[in-house]
């Protein structure tokens, strides 16, 4: 694992969005070769897509050969309501860039049969080559995507019910009203997650330290399904200085030590202006 | 790179680099537009898995939805109210120049006038949509002969009508017809005016309280026959009085009938109104304010000796009065002049000022589920401004229709 600590959330943002940068252009995707890009929603992911956003606009990024696969998307709710991930990734995403929209693919929270969609789902990222880097968060109760507590650590895509603690987290994105949250979700599960060849794990503020502490310093557990990626080959984990709160002093320093190892995977930074084929 | 072709073959063009007014807001957001209406491009997207094929940079100006104009007599020396012999040739040309003013749409007026006038002119002038040929006709505007005697203004006092068999038949014995007609200005007071306003609502037309010297309790009769808009607000009816506000009472009264707003038009020419007076409306009744130029055919034309209707009218200046008085006889500001003369005067904001020019027009006119906004599934007539609220380009159903 590799625990890279900023000190807030524009600079973890903003060292995120340089990696992702770097990984796609050095990939050097083609029409032949797509380089798939696994991503979240929420609030932690805003500042790294402004900052993909930017490196767009500047010229230095593309995505126009990049595929990307959403964690997940709530169920029933209309794909054109202001809280839907399909508007998430619309608003905050695809309309400020140059990806195609048969190369973006969001669970459909509406579809007909909610199991053959998430069979579809998992065959699309096979069909696609598998997921290069998955981007994800980590929910206040461990979870990974809506892999709740108590989630196999070697599920696939699949539809799940929302424990209180989510449903209360989101509740804000609705007014504040209970009645209005989504209760069920589909979600990629952990073993789909587990399946990328690198995952990212975004973390920032103090209300998601105690989950940090028990994803990374405690045993791999059900009841934090992000705990698992302690078993993946290749894992970021990019917090800032609050989100360490609860780790012990020994961690913190000795990866705070690793951070000019750690940035040079982001300096220099790499810009498609370079690759003009 | 266009759409899959899923819903429809037709070119796609993004309007990027500019701030469009929705939601009652300047959103910095792109304008998608396809087949003449305005496209969702997030349905787009999802749906459909298409996107622009043409991008159109738009220099970080603003796109607003078209002006409209419900009050406007002609321009350009074209007089709407004169049966010529190409009175489809006259609207024509007003319709092409207006565009310059950033109006999309517009009621060509015709003041108080003789029968066989109506009879000549009426069935002429039809509802068209607007192309790169003009700007849409959205009907009529019959301002007269139902009007007050006391409160005629320009009108010419020979050819006021009174309702003698009631309702509809003394409407159709002047008029003719009462196709493509979109407003009828009436004075409340008139006798058996209730009739005829409520089959003219019946009908769909609008109908407008003006020329008259209604007092308030007459005026809200009106409003609960139906009738919704009030013709150059504080010009030919009777001035606000404390004791009795008379038409301008509207503005604040509480017995319209529930949910529903009165209009009201502006002359925001610095000259029909003063400005203190256009802040009082303004305040008392945001909503409702609907910019009118009420132009007369002077408008556009050089100084000097004009007609309208069936008097001679004499301009100086940005004045246009009955000529050998001093009694003003209609406008010749345009309407992109009155936004601007509006938001200066008022104070309001940039998206106020705009709305006044084509949200609440589309509103009165009951339309604005295709017109006077720039909501996803309207009709695709809009125009770019820059900050100083300068028409530079106007469009109507998405094709560019004249440019600065």
């Amino acid at each position: 694992m590799r625990l890279v600590i900023l000190d807030d959330y524009d600079s973890a943002s903003e060292w995120a969005a340089k990696y992702i940068r770097n990984r796609i252009i050095q990939f050097k995707p083609c029409a032949d070769r797509y380089f798939t890009l696994g991503l979240p929603t929420g609030s932690t992911p805003l500042g790294c897509y402004k900052k993909l956003i930017e490196y767009h606009k500047s010229g230095d990024l593309s995505f126009k050969y990049v595929k990307t696969f959403n964690m997940d998307e709530y169920v029933g709710l209309p794909r054109d309501h202001p809280e839907s991930y399909h508007s998430y990734m619309w608003n905050n995403f695809f309309k400020h860039i140059d990806i195609e929209p048969q190369n973006t693919h969001i669970l459909d929270g509406n579809a007909a049969n909610l199991q053959t969609e998430c069979e579809a789902f998992e065959q699309k990222i096979t069909a696609a080559g598998g997921i290069e880097l998955f981007v994800g968060g980590i929910g206040p109760d461990g979870h990974i995507a809506f892999n709740e507590p108590g989630s196999s650590l070697v599920s696939r895509t699949r539809v799940k019910t929302l424990a209180k603690d989510t449903i209360l987290a989101n509740a804000r994105f609705f007014g504040n009203d209970l009645s209005k949250v989504p209760t069920m979700t589909l979600t990629v599960g952990v073993g789909t997650v587990m399946d990328a060849r690198e995952v990212m794990i975004l973390i920032t503020g103090a209300h998601k330290a105690f989950a940090l502490y028990k994803a990374i310093e405690e045993g791999v557990n059900h009841m934090w399904t992000v705990s698992a990626f302690q078993q993946h080959p290749r894992s970021i984990f990019v917090c800032d200085e609050d989100a360490t709160l609860e780790l012990r002093v020994k961690t913190v320093k000795y990866f705070k030590g690793l951070m000019h190892v750690h940035n040079q995977l982001v300096d220099p930074m790499h810009s498609m202006k370079d690759y003009k084929d | 790179m266009p759409s899959n072709k899923s819903v429809s073959d037709a070119p796609i063009t993004q309007f990027v680099n500019c701030r469009i007014l929705r939601d009652h807001s300047l959103q910095r957001e792109d304008l998608w537009v396809r087949q003449g209406k305005i496209l969702n491009p997030e349905k787009l997207f999802f749906e459909e898995q298409g996107f622009a094929d043409h991008k159109v940079d738009c220099g970080n100006k603003i796109i607003a939805p078209g002006f409209i104009d419900v009050q406007i007599n002609g321009g350009y020396g074209v007089d709407f109210s004169q049966a010529t012999n190409d009175i489809k040739g006259g609207v024509a040309l007003v319709a092409k120049r207006i565009l310059e003013q950033g109006v999309t749409s517009f009621c060509p007026t015709l003041v108080t006038s003789p029968p066989d006038i109506y009879k000549q002119v009426i069935p002429e002038i039809r509802v068209t949509d607007g192309s790169e040929q003009g700007a849409g006709v959205l009907g009529l505007h019959l301002e007269g002969p139902f009007i007050s005697r006391e409160k005629k203004g320009a009108h010419p006092p020979q050819f006021l009508c009174s309702f003698d068999e009631g309702g509809v038949s003394d409407l159709i014995k002047i008029y003719g017809q009462l196709e493509n007609v979109a407003i009828v200005t009436v004075a409340p007071e008139l006798a058996d005016s209730g009739p005829a306003i409520c089959e003219l609502v019946r009908r769909g037309i609008t109908v407008s309280l003006g020329h008259s010297m209604a007092d308030l309790c007459q005026a809200e009769e009106a409003v609960q026959h139906g009738a919704t808009f009030i013709t150059h607000l504080f010009n030919a009816m009777l001035p606000f009085h404390h004791r009795d506000p008379g038409i301008v009472g509207l503005l604040t009264s509480d017995r319209l009938p529930a949910g529903h707003t009165v209009y009201y038009g502006m002359i925001a020419d610095g000259i029909h109104t003063h400005p203190a007076a256009l802040r009082i409306a303004h305040r008392a009744h945001p909503a409702g304010l609907v910019l009118v130029t009420d132009a007369v055919p002077a408008m556009g034309l050089p100084a000097g000796r004009h007609s309208l209707g069936q008097q001679e009218i004499h301009i100086e200046g940005l004045h246009a009065y009955v000529a050998g008085t001093t009694t003003l006889s209609g406008s010749i500001a345009t309407m992109d002049m009155c936004v601007r003369h509006f938001k200066q005067a008022s104070g309001c904001t940039v998206e106020e000022a705009l709305e006044a020019a084509s949200l609440h027009p589309a509103q009165l006119l009951g339309i604005s589920h295709r017109k006077g906004t720039l909501d996803y599934g309207t009709d695709a007539d809009f125009v770019i401004l820059d900050d100083t609220l300068t028409v530079r380009e106007t469009y109507i159903a998405g094709d560019l229709v004249w440019r600065k």
